[in-house]
């Protein structure tokens, strides 16, 4: 029966941050987070695979003392078991060293049949960190699923790429990541909440890991981030009919160039 | 120490893409950070049969070429790819790599920098040197919010670019570089392809595309899309749509914004487009921006050049005529 290692990641909320008007500067500090939104579909592909096979599920997560809840839900939505990789020196890293750590857990871990992971974090939006689970890991990678199946030690996955779809083979274990059209995540019940509450949560750090606090040195620094400057020109068309509001803006973009000659 | 190598001992500029016209693009940058570095410009040519494509590298601004022509990379396998990178790599030690953001190009840069044990940085909207020669990157985060700086610490400096963020060179036929070619043995697949299903062509270009008519959830049904047709031909551009048609509703397999195209037309149109962050986040380089909305606190208003408060359903079928006359007059 497969073993399943999800990996998730509690985000930041994007769609409630808001940035200072006069200094440009995010603020991210209190905004509220949530699981990551594709990682949710990841972990909605290893729960219906378990419910035709069986097998365990096993969430994976670096985070503070909050990400708590994010393991919390997971296990609602139907994980096993959880991890909780939380050290001071996790926080604020890059790719390489996130991979590293994650990568090390699985392997602390054990066997397994597949990792499965989003296809990118919906606030740092880089889409490599799993790559370099896989490449650390040794293992196949099968990037931006839309569809997967699991049979007996052999995973199916088709992706979707710019301009073509793929089906792809892999021998397990494997590592798959999902892109958000694969399936709907499924909203826990009350009773499947409470239950969650009494599953397991393994906090490791840095030292139970075994992982030297040298390796965990950022390659990157962040000098800044800053809201975009969006400076247009606001102007609403109006007028009696669709037709002489449609007149106007085809004149203005005369004007302004873009249509016509 | 043994196996470690000193920071100044990492030269040149290396760009990659499986796409040659993105290489071109990524000439343009990495010529102008090589002449600042004072060092040599790189391209790598990777493929089956590709080796027809060496002089135009040339010509768009590589002092080098180096070529792995060979059928274990006619398909888009990872593995094949990374032995050529990572042997090209470990000779050489280059101080920076640029990839084309292609979905394959981010697995091959992330899968690179992690057997070299290096930083890489993806999805490069600005790239430039700091005054000890540190390559500085942008990009965008918080699903279009904000805008990151970002500074190396670690060699080789691996970043990808997306499509259309750089202007392709004006080629000099007459350039010349050195031509290489290199032998290695390609280590094993880890996958295999079992199918390919190739999408039409007209949904892949929509970078190249001047002008964008792009619908939204407010297009009710697949068929009101000949309405956007319509105006995208009579202006000479071509239709997109946001993301839920393509995921949720299923019409359409790409999108435009932050996780789909990035597009920078000279003229946007958004039709039933709400406008929410990772959309716009794709379309922030647009030299005008309309939106047609009945909402007009959507947050798309709030980012456009021009507003039309009102119903798609009226206000396209009247731009359609609107322009028709005044096309016609322009060309008598
Ligand atoms: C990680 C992540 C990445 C994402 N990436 C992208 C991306 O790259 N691109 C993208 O597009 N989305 C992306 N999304 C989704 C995004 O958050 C929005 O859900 C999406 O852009 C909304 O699409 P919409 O504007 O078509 O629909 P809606 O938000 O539902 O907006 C429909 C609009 O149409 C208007 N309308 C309705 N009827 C009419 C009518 N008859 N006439 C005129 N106006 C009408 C409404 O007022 C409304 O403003 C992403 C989401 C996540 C979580
Ligand atoms: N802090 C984290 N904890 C667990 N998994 C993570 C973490 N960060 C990234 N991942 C995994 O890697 C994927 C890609 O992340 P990213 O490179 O940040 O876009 C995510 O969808 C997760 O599956």
């Amino acid at each position: 029966m497969p073993k399943i290692i999800v990996c998730i990641k509690q985000a930041v909320d994007v769609t409630q941050i808001r940035a200072d008007p006069s200094t440009r500067k995010l603020i991210t500090a209190d905004a509220p987070r949530k699981i990551s939104d594709i990682d949710k579909n990841a972990l909605e592909e290893a729960i219906r695979i378990k419910e035709k096979q069986g097998g365990e599920i096993i969430a994976v997560t670096i985070g503070d003392e909050n990400a708590k809840t994010a393991l919390r839900e997971a296990l609602a939505m139907g994980a096993d078991k959880a991890y909780h990789l939380n050290d001071p020196a996790f926080q604020n890293t890059d790719t390489r060293v996130t991979s590293l750590i994650l990568a090390e857990a699985v392997r602390k871990i054990g066997e397994f049949d597949l990792i499965l992971c989003g296809e990118t974090t919906i606030d740092s939006f880089t889409g490599i960190t799993s790559q370099r689970v896989a490449e650390r890991s040794g293992i196949p990678l099968i990037m931006y699923a839309r569809k997967m199946n699991l049979e007996s030690g052999v995973v199916v996955a088709e992706k979707v790429l710019e301009d073509r779809f793929e089906t792809v083979k892999a021998k397990t274990p494997a590592l798959i990541t999902v892109v958000k059209g694969i399936n709907e995540p499924r909203i826990p019940s009350l009773m499947a909440i409470m239950k969650a509450s009494k599953k397991e949560i393994v906090v490791w750090n840095a030292e139970a890991m075994g992982i030297p606090k040298e390796k965990l040195v950022s390659a990157l620094e962040i000098v800044e981030v800053l809201a975009p400057k969006m400076e247009r020109k606001k102007i609403v068309i109006k007028g009696e009919t669709p037709a002489e509001i449609a007149e106007k803006l085809v004149k203005a973009l005369v004007q302004e160039g873009v249509v016509g000659r | 120490m043994e196996g470690e190598i000193r920071m100044s001992e990492f030269k040149g500029v290396w760009v990659f893409s499986e796409n040659h016209e993105l290489a071109l693009e990524l000439l343009s940058k990495g010529r102008e950070l090589a002449d600042k570095m004072q060092t040599q410009l790189t391209a790598l040519l990777l493929g089956s049969n590709v080796q027809n494509l060496a002089q135009t590298l040339v010509q768009h601004g590589a002092d080098k070429v180096v070529v792995v022509d060979k059928p274990q990379l006619k398909q888009y396998q990872a593995e094949p790819y990374l032995t050529a990178l990572t042997t090209l790599a470990k000779q050489h030690s280059p101080d920076i790599i640029l990839f084309g953001s292609t979905r394959f190009g981010k697995e091959l840069a992330a899968r690179l920098a992690t057997r070299l044990e290096t930083a890489c940085v993806p999805d490069c909207t600005k790239l430039s040197l700091d005054n000890q020669g540190n390559l500085m990157a942008e990009r965008i985060v918080y699903g279009g919010n904000a805008a990151a700086t970002i500074r190396f610490h670690m060699k080789p400096q691996i970043a990808t670019i997306p499509a259309r963020t750089f202007e392709k060179p004006v080629p000099i036929w007459d350039r010349t570089g050195q031509i290489e070619f290199a032998e290695m043995a390609f280590e094993e697949l880890k996958t295999e392809i079992v199918e390919i299903k190739q999408l039409e062509a007209s949904q892949v270009k929509i970078e190249e595309a001047r002008m964008v008519i792009c619908g939204g959830r407010g297009v009710e049904k697949k068929e009101d899309f000949k309405m956007l047709d319509e105006l995208a031909q009579l202006l000479g551009g071509q239709v997109g749509n946001t993301r839920p048609l393509a995921e949720d509703r299923k019409w359409f397999s790409e999108w435009v914004g932050l996780s789909g195209h990035k597009i920078k037309p000279t003229l946007y149109i958004g039709c039933g487009v709400s406008g929410v962050i990772q959309h716009v986040a794709g379309i922030r380089d647009s030299q005008i921006i309309v939106a047609i909305n009945k909402d007009a606190e959507a947050p798309l208003c709030e980012v456009a050049d021009y507003v039309i408060v009102g119903n798609l359903y009226d206000v396209i079928p009247a731009l359609i005529e609107a322009l028709k006359k005044e096309l016609k007059t322009s060309s008598s």
